[in-house]
């Protein structure tokens, strides 16, 4: 049994700040990451981020990463496992571990959580033929790989992770048909529309995929227009020739063996599906095992980022460890959290946040 | 318009162009619509131009007398929201950031391009640049008929 | 297909990494995982689903939903879009529950 301080599962940015403003406070700290890279979902990432400057506004997702990775060069108390998969937690804080196919236990005194989310998926005539794909999916393959998705795309979900995608679909010359949306506007950044509108890339609102078309391979859509009732209009059917079709219709937070050690969770609508009730600490019903980042509510990575560093604070303090800067360094972390949520794009994360407290309590009374 | 499809109404873009006799010098124009939580543009103007203040969500305000337009902003934001528009004469010329390939070279003639994303005019590139700071957004000047003024935001090249 | 050239990438060149899909002798590149090799090579069908025999592909690309399963070296049910790729594998498509020989 190896023995540390702290063990965060999942090196994206969330786990990254986490282990960072643990670090800081002088425990051991292990990161178990299942890919072979580390920074999540960052490293697909090419377009300059928002945010302001303490979220790295203006730096394309890749470099924030290695930005994340390299702060946390200095610290010796570090251990970072690529390419090993957690298996099991287990309620005395065991956390189990494949780690190059070798079965390895670890313990620790806490635990963060730090899993991200994974890609919901659209229940439509023929939807698991090949050819149709998650939009981290599209992403992964031109970002990561250098691999041409397809010839032509459509793109289901006008998000911001759809409207992202289609630029860097655009960006790595694939022609993107349309963008479909069910709702009556458009779900992401309007600046992100912009961009695309002016590329020729036309937004149909009111509109979803009933049908995918192909024997073997997707070879069309079949697209209805949707009534104020998400309900089809009839007569609106249209067919599409494409190749590709790219799903882009939310994340939902990924924690699954929180079920193992008891966790409550709470289906929360507005943060993306079950998430594990947490206190303001990032404290879930376990009381050493923390949760931050997409794990614990869909939001964006700057919010992952700034909740990261503090769990990792909120940990020292678990753990009775003196942090140098715990006071003021929560404050600011928390302020800037509550600034980013600020705005009419934050109003549905600060809903579910309220519904997550009373869970919480309601968990505990 | 815009939350249907992207294209912002002819009362926003006006709303962010200045009278046409201040652009006899390169204004930039911020065609930031929405209250996101950003704002590099106002960290990276050397002028101090561009007000957010202390809640990012704010829209950006242009301190126009303070403006040069230089165009950081234009390869700074995140969202590509910005352009530099200037009246010369008989045209308006532009500074507009493009990602993409291939990319123009000084003295093609490009496809002018307006919001909705249609073809409108001829665009003469008259400048390009790309630098390290600017991280991969090039900055390429660019003169259309002046009568497009206010209908022009790209351009695409004529080869498909 | 590959992406030649990028406005904000850079795609260097690699090793070139000889596998066999099918029975046949393939190529990849080093760095590639076997789901991105395959579809570089237009491969598409990944497997067929066990009852109705349904061609599937891959979803989610980062190993979340288990769509991308194939037999690799004999061994069913891997992975393949978080597998890396390395020389010699022989991949296959899987018909049915996984059955290990």
């Amino acid at each position: 049994m190896i023995e540390k301080d702290l063990i965060i599962i999942g090196g994206g940015p969330s786990g990254l700040c986490a282990a960072k403003t643990a670090l800081e406070a002088g425990i051991s700290v292990l990161i178990i990451e299942r890919n072979e890279h580390f920074g999540g979902q960052l490293v697909k990432q090419t377009h300059k981020f928002f945010g302001s400057k303490e979220q790295y506004a203006k730096t394309r997702g890749y470099d924030i990463a290695q930005k994340l990775l390299s702060d946390l060069s200095d610290f010796s108390n570090l251990t970072m496992l690529k390419g090993a998969t957690v298996v099991g937690l287990y309620s005395d804080n065991v956390v189990t571990a494949l780690v190059e196919n070798k079965y390895i236990r670890y313990h620790a005194n806490a635990i963060i959580v730090a899993t991200g989310a994974s890609e919901k998926f659209l229940a439509f005539e023929n939807n698991d033929l090949p050819g149709i794909y998650g939009a981290g999916a599209i992403q992964t393959l031109m970002n990561l790989y250098g691999v041409l998705p397809g010839n032509q795309v459509v793109m289901v979900g006008s998000g911001n992770i759809g409207l992202i995608v289609s630029y860097q679909l655009l960006q790595a010359g694939v022609k993107v048909k349309a963008i479909i949306e069910a709702s009556t506007k458009i779900g992401g950044y309007k600046v992100h529309a912009s961009k695309i509108a002016r590329l020729g890339v036309p937004i149909l609102t009111s509109t979803t995929v009933k049908k995918a078309i192909g024997e073997t391979e997707l070879k069309a859509i079949e697209i209805v227009s949707l009534d104020e009732n998400w309900k089809e209009i009839q007569g609106t059917s249209k067919v599409i020739e494409v190749d590709t079709l790219c799903i882009s219709v939310g994340l939902t937070p990924m924690h699954q063996f929180l079920s193992m050690v008891g966790a409550q969770t709470k289906y929360v609508q507005e943060l993306g599906g079950f998430v594990p009730v947490v206190n303001e600490h990032h404290q879930t019903s376990v009381n050493s095992i923390f949760v931050c980042g997409d794990a614990v509510g869909i939001e964006e990575a700057s919010s992952a980022m700034m909740e990261g560093y503090l769990t990792g604070l909120y940990v020292t303090e678990f753990l009775n460890v003196k942090h140098p800067g715990y006071l003021k360094e929560t404050a600011y972390y928390e302020k800037q959290l509550s600034m980013l949520r600020d705005g009419p794009f934050g109003t549905k994360t600060r809903v579910g946040l309220e519904k997550l407290k009373e869970g919480y309590l309601h968990a505990k009374s | 318009m815009l939350n249907r499809n992207g294209v912002p109404s002819n009362e926003q873009v006006l709303s962010r162009f200045p009278k046409s006799n201040i652009l006899v010098r390169p204004k930039a124009i911020l065609e930031c619509y929405e209250d996101i939580p950003c704002n590099p543009c106002e960290t990276s103007c050397p002028f101090g131009a561009i007000i957010i203040g202390p809640n990012i969500n704010t829209q950006p305000k242009l301190d126009i007398q303070a403006c040069t337009g230089c165009g950081i902003c234009v390869t700074s934001c995140p969202g590509l929201a910005i352009i530099v528009a200037q009246i010369k004469g008989h045209e308006a010329l532009f500074k507009i950031p493009y990602e993409l390939l291939p990319y123009p070279n000084k003295g093609d003639i490009w496809h002018g391009i307006n919001r909705k994303g249609d073809v409108i005019c001829d665009a003469k590139i008259e400048q390009t640049s790309l630098n390290k700071k600017q991280d991969h957004t090039m900055l390429v000047t660019v003169s259309v008929p002046v009568i497009h003024l206010h209908e022009f935001v790209t351009i695409r090249s004529k080869h498909e | 297909m590959r992406i030649d050239k990028h406005p904000i990438l850079e795609f260097p060149k690699r090793h070139v990494i000889f596998f066999m899909f099918e029975g046949k002798e393939v190529s990849g590149f080093e760095g590639d995982t076997i789901a991105s090799a395959l579809h570089a090579l237009d491969v598409k069908i990944f497997s067929y689903s066990t009852i109705n025999h349904r061609p599937r592909g891959f979803y989610c690309a980062i190993g979340n939903c288990a769509s991308c399963k194939m037999i690799v070296d004999g061994m069913p049910n891997v992975k393949t879009c978080i597998t890396p790729l390395i020389s010699g594998m022989v991949v296959e498509r899987q018909t049915n529950k996984g059955v290990i020989k």
